[in-house]
């Protein structure tokens, strides 16, 4: 019970920020994947940055366990491939629709009736996808500081230092 | 086209403070933030309604098991959260067809809805196949440095751009 409250509490926070930083909206999407806003790239790209030290940080006090999920490349890149078709279609992604129809962008609403569709699709076709996509590059529970084989500050500070890069680069080029 | 005084926060200053609520989640909850999973569990809820045997036949729900979890909560959350901070800013606003897309395409509701249906059919396909979306791994995976959510954040964004250049065409830029 008190888990399901901590999921709500959590919910409110995140969608409440990402309606402050105007990123539900399908122009705000579309426009980063026509590279002309890149509103929401300085959004993901900030958490990530801001989320990866602090969680490592905590990781490495032991107070936090990471939870990665296994790496098919396959299924990352057909599935993630096949989702961008569809994101660019709808101009949401699975949770900022639910935050663009609570700021009244209710065409948000086939998006999510399409999602549910989706999923029962996806339900029956999973066993096919199990014999193939999903058996084409399955390497585990991998990140990129141990594919590289070297301790993960190094590789955390050069995504920082190359994020901070890439925010002056948009700012200078007014995106 | 800005002619409403709707300018919010600093994208920098909102998306570094998602980025604190993804570390309370983990301390707190022992969660990473994700979206898709729970329209499985949804659809699997509706689907039990309708046809239980079904759903108990199919490996996927049973991976996946239709109930009212963690995330589930999370989602919902987000809508009222958006909710709130729209009706505290006054920029709560119905609209049934984006700007962008009333340009290219006109104002038609059943157009955009159409294409905006299919487009989610397709979109939790994908992020299912994947194993995650822009939040579970594009989010959560990228700030563990997962490589699965490298490459499928780099590959949302690729599919993304392809279909967005089919649709919008590559000489508009202005």
């Amino acid at each position: 019970m008190n888990l399901l409250l901590n999921g709500l509490i959590t919910g409110i926070m995140f969608g409440f920020l990402l309606q402050k930083g105007r990123v539900l909206r399908y122009d705000k999407q579309l426009g980063a994947l026509r590279l002309k806003d890149m509103t929401i790239v300085k959004f993901m790209l900030s958490s990530i940055l801001v989320a990866m030290v602090g969680v490592y940080l905590l990781k490495d006090m032991g107070l936090v366990n990471l939870q990665v999920k296994a790496t098919i490349v396959g299924a990352q890149v057909v599935g993630g491939l096949i989702f961008g078709i569809g994101w660019a279609l709808l101009g949401y992604c699975p949770g900022t629709q639910m935050g663009a129809l609570g700021e009244g962008r209710w065409d948000a609403v086939w998006g999510i009736l399409g999602m549910l569709t989706g999923s029962a699709i996806f339900a029956e076709a999973y066993p096919a996808l199990q014999k193939t996509v999903l058996t084409w590059g399955v390497f585990g529970k991998i990140t990129v500081p141990q594919v590289i084989g070297i301790n993960h500050w190094p590789v955390i500070i050069v995504f920082v230092m190359g994020g901070l890069l890439l925010f002056r680069w948009l700012e200078l080029k007014k995106l | 086209m800005k002619s409403r005084n709707d300018t919010g926060w600093s994208p920098y200053v909102a998306g570094a403070l998602s980025g604190l609520v993804s570390i309370f989640a983990v301390v707190t909850a022992d969660k990473f933030l994700g979206a898709s999973t729970t329209f499985v569990k949804t659809a699997g809820m509706l689907e039990q309604a309708v046809a239980p045997e079904r759903v108990s036949a199919l490996a996927y729900f049973i991976k996946e098991v239709p109930k009212i979890d963690w995330q589930w909560m999370f989602v919902v959350g987000i809508f009222f959260g958006s909710l709130i901070a729209a009706l505290l800013s006054r920029s709560f606003q119905w609209k049934a067809v984006p700007d962008m897309w009333s340009e290219r395409f006109g104002a038609s509701v059943p157009k955009r809805a159409v294409v905006a249906f299919f487009g989610g059919i397709v979109a939790i396909f994908g992020a299912r196949l994947a194993d995650g979306c822009p939040s579970g791994h594009g989010l959560s995976g990228s700030l563990q440095l997962a490589a699965s959510g490298l490459i499928a954040l780099v590959c949302f964004f690729i599919g993304g751009m392809i279909m967005t250049r089919i649709l919008y065409g590559g000489g508009g830029r202005r």
